[in-house]
């Protein structure tokens, strides 16, 4: 321990620490400026930035004492004392550039740093200078235009936010405004899990198998519970009650007992007096493993003499056959003159969530003054927190599900257990399992005290599921004029070790296999398969990413072979009001595709169009892509949203309001629209509307935050629920008016039964500019134009926000992503192995939004979150296409292979960047 | 998550570091920026040193000097101070375009060249770049210090021959390219995860006319570490600067070192037409910059 002494923010600092110390934690442990967020402790993300002697330096990696003497300013530094926001504060609100709000301190201070030094330098902030200051700093929610734009208002340009034209708003309801909670992220006060600390908290560490596939014969954690510090160490033999977890089968081991199915498995935790101590306890634990032989490959997975992962199951390593026929293919396919067949596959890909898991459990009956402290946690407007019963904080996008989960697994019932949501950073589906919930509950019950479970970076990437790998064979049959006859589609998906949502993701990549297209006779099996490799569940998009992939790629090399303009071609067989869906929907209302085409076509055409053309070494093409979303969770399940709206008279301000519903804010925005909506019922401004999400003693259910349904679900419970408040108001006399509204969403029918399988769909069409560097096989994405029918714009300025950075998320599906795997082990065991989009890779985007509305939808909105990120991957390999003649078959796009296809004049790319074998041969139908 | 290091040292003078160095004998590191190493010891990748021993904070070492027909570089001189600097920008061109290129821009701000020279990675962009000037470096040691050519620091992948348990790596120079000479840097990268090159080249050209007088070239990775192309240079001098002897030159290169196919990163063939593309590129940049009209 030696002495570091500091100006921290202004004022002197001067602290007795350890020198082997870390500057982020210094800040965040020892100073409590938790406005400095940590990502990755390896260099990559940098949200973790703030300025030393004004310059940007990553604090992860950043020795404190490297830090001796020196001026250290972060987030906290710059609304001091209040003094108004800081002008990169205010631009980043005006422009929408704060979503889930984990990287926008670090954003701001990498910004502060080229601002300041170009103001030293008395020269204007380009674009330019702010990507190359920005290369490095990661945001998984933005598409980044925002960024730059605030960027630039902040260096004192006229810069106005970036608005796509959208309906006449309502006195609140459409009308562009930050998303209510961005302030406090702006500022760095919002408070994500991590940056909570309570009195006598302990620190967690989970002992990972590391192997994929073993017989466990034996745990002895008798040497890490002798550890000094140690305060817990629990196996499956400590588990009170149910020992599996689930969304939607319950096969998911909380610590495992008897049997590893993949590298990510859980088999002891730890609680213990520090990180350290209890990651120092995890090398003490012994496991005896019988090494079993690894399936990873979800068509191997069907093979007779494949390994079974759940030997006790009846169908082997089958999770689900998933079948969707309309009409007669054999006579569709007769009837065309034209048929295209070919086989993709897309990657295992992560969400990359810039918020590494976090939970922190807190017993029954916890006294915070037991460890001389107090606590100041979240709680219900005009109450005092409680800890009455265990309690978990997290940012999960299903609380009421992880409670749930908790409970069974504590043998407690629901009520005993509460979740508490904290401010999420970000989530794309992969916060829909359960991670450390269970064990942090697990750990606070054994100790009787907080215990914060917090996931490194790399602990993240081996543990929580993906989006599914797929294998899909796709044959797709036209008439001579372009008219669709038949399409037949065989998908296997990698399900890895556990259910998790395999099922349902898998389901909506089956039934979006004929694209959105009115198609007589269609044909599609999916088989969901469990392998040794991580699990994959939910992930923005939900299956149809990766179907969207396979279908647009076969509509325009079915356009090629007829001499058919791409386009025209998908105007021709287009969904529209009228048309059947090929699970035999009737679409009655709300198809916008045909608009979204013509907007895009024409905004592409502008000017002096060609499909492609060179710029020197550079050859530029455009390529474009349909898709749709389901909205709501369909398929016959019950799908509701329970709402409270409470509403009082203020003194000063008038009549307030709250809003209080368990659903998730991972940076979408659903704050903001819920408050619209209830403020458009009482007639007040939406200022006025506060909301309070996800606390399950406090806040009803609104469901999962899934399958894009929280503005149609819970935007519809919470305006119900506020109408009534507002026919309630004449009568209450002083006193605070409360009401519920549950609503159910109409009802769906179950696959295969006909009927409207989904309250709606939403609708996308997307160009991509792309230019390939024909030396060096190199793919740069220029430009995209994008329509989306999204019913109705509730927000246009956090509309746009899930528009632009969907579609730059599905660059990075495209042509960077690649969670790669052998034999069950992960390669990408780093943040370094993983790259998303950075501010380099981001095109200009020219977005319109179509509002064919839904009669059924809060203001005629359906759900959009999930629909930008359908497209584009599709869209770019079109341009590829189109600019070399080459197909590329595999995600994501290599340059090295691409090269090397473009030089030897081949028409194909087989492999995508990370593979190492060929395409297997699928079989239509594959019956096993 | 057991401490990395145990002691942190920020030594004024050469003497004290050096000192602290045979105090740990072997067990101490020397960090610049420490960007590269201490993302690896976090990693856990490497065993917890006994002691880190910052050298950004020696005396007189801070700073970029030119020194006679030299411009010298302390060890604790950033990236983004070299890639800022306008005497290195024109003198040094192709050693400020690989720094430039180094990690991220927080990287850059706190790496030094010295770190990417010691780490003697095989592809290290600032080596490159300093290796085509014919850079030098200078090692401190008890017995005082010397001057060795960056081309001999190397001793094997990821290892320099400076001693870590009695020397470190103080400054580092190269003689300032005249009007008649030029250079210039190119790496081809790739934009998914393994932030490694997959060919880092550099190349410096003295001209009379249209006529190559004297070349340097560097790569990497062509090998275990970075390689001082002598032998393409050598098919340059005495010629005329043309297309057709730029791509000679990247032939003798090719018939000088064995590419490798590494995974996930790039086959053999690619490296080859990377390197068939690229080395005439920035031989004709530099023969440009050096004032030939090509």
């Amino acid at each position: 321990v030696s002495r570091l002494q500091m100006t921290v923010n202004g004022a002197p600092v001067d602290v007795d620490v350890a020198e082997s110390r870390y500057l982020s934690d210094i800040l965040r442990e020892d100073l409590r400026l938790t406005g400095t967020k940590t990502g990755c402790a390896e260099a990559e993300c940098g949200i973790c930035t703030v300025l030393v002697n004004g310059t940007p330096v990553v604090s992860c990696i950043y020795p404190a004492f490297k830090a001796q003497g020196a001026n250290v300013e972060t987030i906290e530094n710059l609304s001091r004392d209040g003094g108004g926001l800081h002008a990169l504060q205010q631009a980043f609100l005006d422009h929408g550039a704060v979503q889930c709000g984990i990287c926008t301190p670090g954003l701001i201070m990498t910004a502060k740093g080229l601002l300041d030094r170009k103001a030293a330098e008395g020269e204007v902030v380009t674009e330019t200078d702010i990507r190359a200051a920005l290369k490095d700093s990661y945001c998984r929610c933005t598409g980044y235009q925002s960024v730059i734009n605030a960027i630039l208002q902040a260096s004192g340009q006229d810069v106005p936010p970036y608005l796509p034209e959208t309906r006449t708003p309502e006195t609140e309801v459409g009308r562009p405004r930050p998303n209510p909670i961005a302030l406090a992220k702006v500022c760095g006060t919002a408070r994500f899990t991590d940056d909570y600390k309570f009195p006598g908290m302990l620190y967690a560490r989970t002992k990972r198998a590391n192997i994929p596939h073993a017989r466990i014969r034996s745990i002895d954690v008798s040497a890490a519970r002798e550890l000094e510090g140690v305060r817990a160490v629990l196996t499956h033999e400590d588990v009170p009650g149910r020992n599996a977890h689930g969304v939607v089968s319950v096969d998911w081991p909380v610590l495992c007992s008897s049997k590893i199915r993949y590298a990510g498995d859980a088999v002891a935790i730890v609680a213990a007096d520090s990180q350290e101590i209890a990651a120092a306890a995890l090398d003490l634990i012994e496991v005896d493993y019988e090494e079993l032989p690894v399936v990873s490959d979800a068509i191997a997975a069907l093979h007779p003499d494949a390994p079974l992962v759940h030997p006790e199951r009846p169908d082997g390593n089958l999770l689900k056959h998933i079948k969707v026929a309309k009409g007669d293919v054999e006579q569709g396919f007769a009837a065309a003159d034209v048929v295209v067949d070919q086989t993709y596959r897309t990657p295992t890909a992560e969400h990359l969530f810039l918020e590494p898991e976090c939970s922190i459990g807190v017993p029954a009956g916890y006294d915070p003054s037991r460890f001389g402290g107090v606590c100041d946690v979240l709680a219900k407007r005009g109450e005092e927190a409680r800890h009455d019963k265990t309690t978990i904080y997290v940012g999960s996008q299903i609380p009421y599900a992880d409670r749930d989960q908790a409970a069974a697994a504590l043998a407690k019932q629901p009520d005993d257990v509460r979740v508490v949501a904290t401010v999420m950073g970000g989530g794309f589906g992969g916060k829909e399992d359960i991670a450390g919930q269970i064990h942090a509950a697990l750990l606070a019950e054994a100790t009787e005290r907080p215990v914060k479970m917090l996931y490194s970076r790399q602990e993240s990437l081996l543990v929580h599921p993906k989006r599914h790998a797929m294998i899909i064979r796709m044959r797709t049959g036209a008439t001579r004029d372009g008219k669709l006859t038949a399409v037949e589609a065989t998908l296997y998906g990698d399900g890895g070790a556990y259910a998790s949502l395999s099922e349902k993701v898998l389901t909506r990549a089956t039934t979006h296999a004929s694209g959105p297209y009115d198609v007589a006779n269609v044909k599609v099996d999916c088989f969901a398969t469990y392998t040794n490799n991580v699990p994959a569940g939910a992930f923005r998009g939900f299956g149809v990413t990766q179907s969207c992939f396979a279908v647009e790629s076969n509509m325009d090399m079915l356009a090629g072979e007829l001499g058919l303009d791409p386009v025209e071609l998908r105007r021709k067989n287009a969904l529209d009001v009228g048309s059947t869906t090929v699970t035999g929907q009737l679409m009655r209302e709300s198809v916008g595709l045909l608009e979204c085409l013509n907007k895009v076509d024409t905004d592409m055409r502008a000017g002096d169009f060609r499909w492609s053309w060179d710029e020197g070494h550079r050859r530029l093409a455009w390529g474009l892509a349909v898709g749709y979303k389901n909205t709501g969770l369909g398929g016959g399940a019950p799908d509701k949203a329970t709402a409270e709206v409470e509403a009082w008279q203020d003194p000063a301000k008038g009549l307030l309001a709250e809003v209080r519903i368990s659903s998730a804010e991972m940076g979408q925005g659903l704050p903001g629209v819920l408050a619209s909506f209830a403020a458009e019922e009482l007639g007040i401004p939406t200022e006025s509307v506060s909301v309070l999400l996800g606390d399950t003693d406090v806040c009803p259910d609104g469901g999962p935050t899934t399958a894009s349904r929280q503005t149609f679900v819970s935007g519809n419970a919470v305006r119900l629920a506020a109408r009534a408040v507002a026919r309630k108001l004449p009568g209450a006399t002083g006193s605070n008016v409360v009401a519920q509204h549950e609503y159910w969403a109409p009802k769906t029918q179950p696959l295969g039964t006909g009927g409207d399988m989904h309250v709606a769909f939403s609708f996308v069409a997307q160009a991509a500019l792309c230019e390939i560097d024909m030396r060096t096989g190199e793919v740069q994405v220029r430009k995209i134009v994008a329509a989306h029918d999204v019913g109705r714009a509730i927000n246009p300025l956090t509309l746009e926000g899930q528009i632009e950075g969907g579609i730059v998320m599905c660059i990075g599906y495209a042509l960077t992503e690649h969670y790669i795997q052998e034999d069950g082990k992960p390669w990408t065991n780093v943040m370094a192995r993983y790259k998303m989009p950075g501010i380099m890779h981001s095109p200009s985007i020219s977005s319109h939004i179509v509002e064919h509305e839904l009669s059924t939808g809060p203001f005629g909105a359906k759900g959009m979150g999930e629909l930008p990120s359908i497209p584009t991957s599709p869209a770019i390999t079109n341009a590829i296409y189109n600019a070399t003649g080459v197909r590329v078959r595999s995600l994501p796009v290599d340059q090295d292979a691409l090269l090397h296809a473009i030089r030897a004049e081949a028409t194909e790319v087989e492999f995508g960047w990370g593979d190492r074998d060929p395409i297997p041969k699928v079989e239509f139908g594959g019956e096993h | 998550l057991t401490a990395a290091w145990k002691k942190y040292y920020a030594p004024e003078t050469v003497a004290a570091a050096l000192q602290i160095l045979r105090r740990h004998d072997g067990r101490a590191r020397v960090i610049g920026g420490g960007t590269d190493l201490l993302v690896e010891a976090r990693r856990g990748l490497r065993r917890p040193f006994e002691a880190i021993v910052d050298a950004t904070r020696i005396s007189g070492l801070g700073t970029i000097e030119e020194n006679g027909e030299y411009i010298v570089i302390g060890c604790a001189v950033s990236h983004t101070t070299i890639v800022n600097d306008a005497r290195i920008v024109r003198f040094g061109t192709c050693l400020s375009e690989g720094c430039g290129v180094i990690g991220g821009p927080q990287v850059r701000n706190v790496g030094t060249l010295a770190g990417n020279v010691a780490h003697a990675l095989p592809a290290g962009d600032g080596t490159i770049g300093l290796l085509a000037l014919g850079g030098e470096v200078e090692i401190a040691g008890s017995d005082g210090t010397r001057w060795v050519p960056t081309k001999d620091t190397f001793a094997g992948p990821g290892r320099s021959i400076i001693d870590r348990h009695r020397e470190i790596l103080t400054r580092l120079r190269f003689k300032r390219t005249a009007d008649n000479e030029g250079s210039a840097f190119h790496r081809v990268m790739r934009p998914q995860g393994l932030c490694l090159p997959i060919i880092s080249m550099a190349a410096r050209l003295q001209m009379e006319g249209n006529i190559v007088k004297a070349a340097g070239i560097s790569m990497g990775p062509v090998g275990p570490v970075p390689w001082f192309a002598e032998p393409a240079a050598d098919v340059l001098v005495g010629k005329a600067a043309t297309q057709a002897q730029f791509e000679k030159a990247a032939e003798v290169a090719l018939e000088n070192i064995t590419l490798r196919t590494s995974k996930y990163r790039a086959t053999e063939e690619y490296r080859e037409a990377m390197i068939c593309t690229y080395l005439p590129i920035i031989l004709t940049a530099a023969a440009r910059r050096a004032g030939a009209e090509l």
